[in-house]
């Protein structure tokens, strides 16, 4: 979004003040952070209610039930705005024990990780990308900061000077720990084949038809999108992983003390990261921005035929993105109202013993594929892949798979090849248009 | 641009200034738990300088093993050897002497070092909005692998610098794989130091 809004809407705004600011006056700065912190504060807070009202007609449906049908009309549209007032005028208890700052800090520290994991994630690239922060280590990032929720958890876990807050508290940390391995090496395996660690980039490799995606690039990296949404799901702490609030044995885990806006701040900051990591898993396994047929390619819907053209294709690419993140935030609801809550030695086996041996495998699969075959095998229909012609650049030079081979020299350094390195033209074509 | 504010200046001085603000906070509060949060809070901030100086890497490094290291820090040596629920540190006055000789010495040691380093001086403003910075990790890795890039520039022709690095001699990459093993013995030691003691049946 970032160079969107500085080209076209920063215009127009400070056409309003009749040319007496300038493009790179603080006016403009401010403005622009203003309008990127709040588009993101809109989504997740609506993406909020959207979930929430979701949660409630999904688990209705799977126990036969019809869930919310009053409140604004037939289907319930309005039952989370309806909860969210009752939260709101819900007294903001605290345990007399409690420790003061850390049990009011926690809930904001929660959403302020979850929120920052936003800054970096592209959900549209045609031209410009609409993106909050354009990092080039942007996959790293969201993992990071993601990884910080669990702190909220744990302070408010430890502050609320309660047995099943603290209970609650250990076994998040122990689980988002544990989990945190095999996440990152699932996301080793996109990342490898695209050479980059740029959302913006990744996504753009995926052009094309649905045969391009990385899903569909070999039998490895299929299985490594399964193991992906299992760990992606743990890290977030829903069922079947939510042990950290098992009302059964906990009451409420780390959640039991609190109340009102706190309690709903930490609800935000789960539904928040369960969109994160749908839309991260959407851009490194499933196209990100690009729909299954390149649709708004056919139609011509580029800024090379104009602004408005160009508009319409970054909103087409903007919808594909957020409805494959809902689509996956609604499997992880699938997967909480079927399967039974797993126990806690249960839940550390299924990160050691299953998932972190198969991603290694598969991690270690791809290589072999990449370097073994990395045209693919020619089954699936559809145009060329984009990655794979800037590999077959890449490998007059020697047998590389990676795209990025003339910047890491990865084998005994020809002398003559040194210099060129941080003056060599960028491999990644594709993301040069983005910038 | 003249006039206003320069920003990277302004957010420079607020990272700074928070980083220092909750570093000295964690010297003086004697609450363990309180400790870790203000920490977490000011190393956020030195990640928060690393992101505006460009290196977004090192800054998501800092990120996840500083701040999420404090976490595991927190959790098992805070939370897990607790004998009563809230742990409150007292310091002595000695200890308060000997605390403020021994960072005393390595603070002026490192405000001379900063000043003292022609390479390190500070840009003027007009120089710094001249430097284009486009942030990559590649010249982290290739330095890692015994070719950083702003010094082979220097040295092309060389024959000698050649030869090292062609043998891969130079570079960190020896360096970090030690620290590596190193890292794992750590772990297993831990672990060995951690597992339930089973009592042969007599």
């Amino acid at each position: 979004m970032a160079e969107f809004i500085n080209a076209s809407i920063l215009n127009v705004v400070l056409g309003w003040f009749g040319g007496a600011v300038s493009a790179d006056h603080w006016v403009g700065y401010a403005m622009a952070a203003l309008i990127h912190a709040t588009l993101l504060l809109l989504l997740i807070a609506n993406a909020a209610l959207l979930f929430i009202w979701m949660e409630r007609k999904i688990s209705g449906r799977i126990q036969d039930r019809l869930g919310p049908t009053r409140v604004g009309g037939k289907f319930g549209w309005l039952q989370t705005l309806a909860d969210g007032l009752k939260l709101l005028t819900k007294e903001d208890l605290m345990p007399g024990g409690a420790d003061r700052l850390l049990f009011r800090i926690a809930p904001y520290i929660s959403f302020c990780a979850s929120f920052a994991a936003f800054l970096a994630i592209p959900f549209s690239v045609n031209g410009v990308a609409w993106v909050g922060q354009h990092l080039n280590v942007a996959t790293f990032f969201i993992l990071a900061v993601l990884g910080l929720e669990v702190f909220g958890v744990i302070l408010g876990g430890y502050g609320s000077a309660s047995k099943w807050s603290l209970f609650g508290a250990m076994r998040e940390a122990a689980q988002v720990i544990s989990y945190e391995v095999p996440l990152g090496l699932c996301a080793i395996v996109p990342v490898m084949i695209a050479g980059t660690m740029d959302l913006v980039a990744i996504g753009n490799m995926q052009q094309g038809w649905f045969t391009n995606w990385f899903v569909l690039h070999d039998p490895f990296v299929f299985l490594t999108f399964f193991v992906f949404l299992t760990c992606a799901t743990a890290s977030v702490n829903r069922a079947p992983f939510d042990l950290a609030e098992a009302e059964s044995e906990l009451v409420a885990g780390f959640l039991t003390e609190y109340s009102g806006l706190r309690w709903s701040f930490f609800f935000m900051a789960e539904y928040g990261s369960m969109l994160a990591v749908s839309i991260l898993a959407a851009i490194l396994f499933l196209g990100g921005w690009n729909g299954p047929l390149p649709v708004t390619d056919w139609l011509g819907l580029n800024s090379a035929n104009g602004s408005v053209a160009g508009y319409l294709g970054s909103l087409a690419g903007c919808l594909n993105t957020l409805a494959k993140g809902v689509l996956g935030v609604m499997m992880m609801m699938w997967a909480r109202w079927t399967l039974p809550r797993l126990r806690i030695d249960q839940v550390i086996t299924t990160c050691w013993k299953y998932c972190t041996p198969i991603v290694c495998f598969t991690f270690v699969g791809t290589t072999a594929w990449m370097l073994f075959l990395p045209n693919g095998l020619g089954v699936l229909p559809g145009p060329a892949r984009p990655y794979a012609s800037v590999r077959e650049a890449g490998a007059s030079a020697g047998p590389q798979p990676r795209p990025g081979s003339e910047v890491v020299a990865r084998r005994p350094v020809p002398s003559g090849a040194l210099g060129a390195p941080a003056s060599s033209p960028d491999p990644f074509s594709l993301s040069a248009d983005a910038e | 641009m003249e006039d206003g504010i320069y920003w990277p200046t302004f957010f420079f001085l607020l990272f700074a200034a928070v980083a220092c603000a909750f570093g000295i906070a964690v010297v003086i509060t004697s609450h363990v738990v309180h400790m870790a949060f203000y920490l977490v809070l000011s190393l956020a901030a030195t990640a928060g300088l690393f992101f505006l100086a460009g290196a977004d890497f090192v800054g998501a490094m800092q990120i996840m093993i500083y701040v999420g290291g404090t976490l595991v820090l927190l959790v098992f040596g805070v939370m897990l050897t607790a004998q009563a629920p809230f742990i409150t540190m007292r310091t002595r006055a000695g200890e308060w002497v000997m605390a403020a000789l021994a960072g005393g010495a390595l603070l002026s040691l490192l405000v001379w070092a900063a000043f003292s380093v022609d390479a390190w001086r500070p840009l003027s403003r007009a120089e710094a909005e001249a430097v284009a910075v486009r942030p990559t990790a590649t010249r982290i890795g290739m330095g890692l692998l015994g070719a950083p890039t702003d010094r082979v520039r220097l040295e092309r022709g060389d024959s000698a610098v050649d030869r090292r690095l062609a043998a891969g001699m130079s570079g960190y990459l020896l360096p970090f794989e030690i620290v590596a093993i190193h890292l794992l013995i750590v772990l297993v030691g831990a672990a060995y130091l951690a597992r339930t003691r089973r009592r042969r049946e007599a």
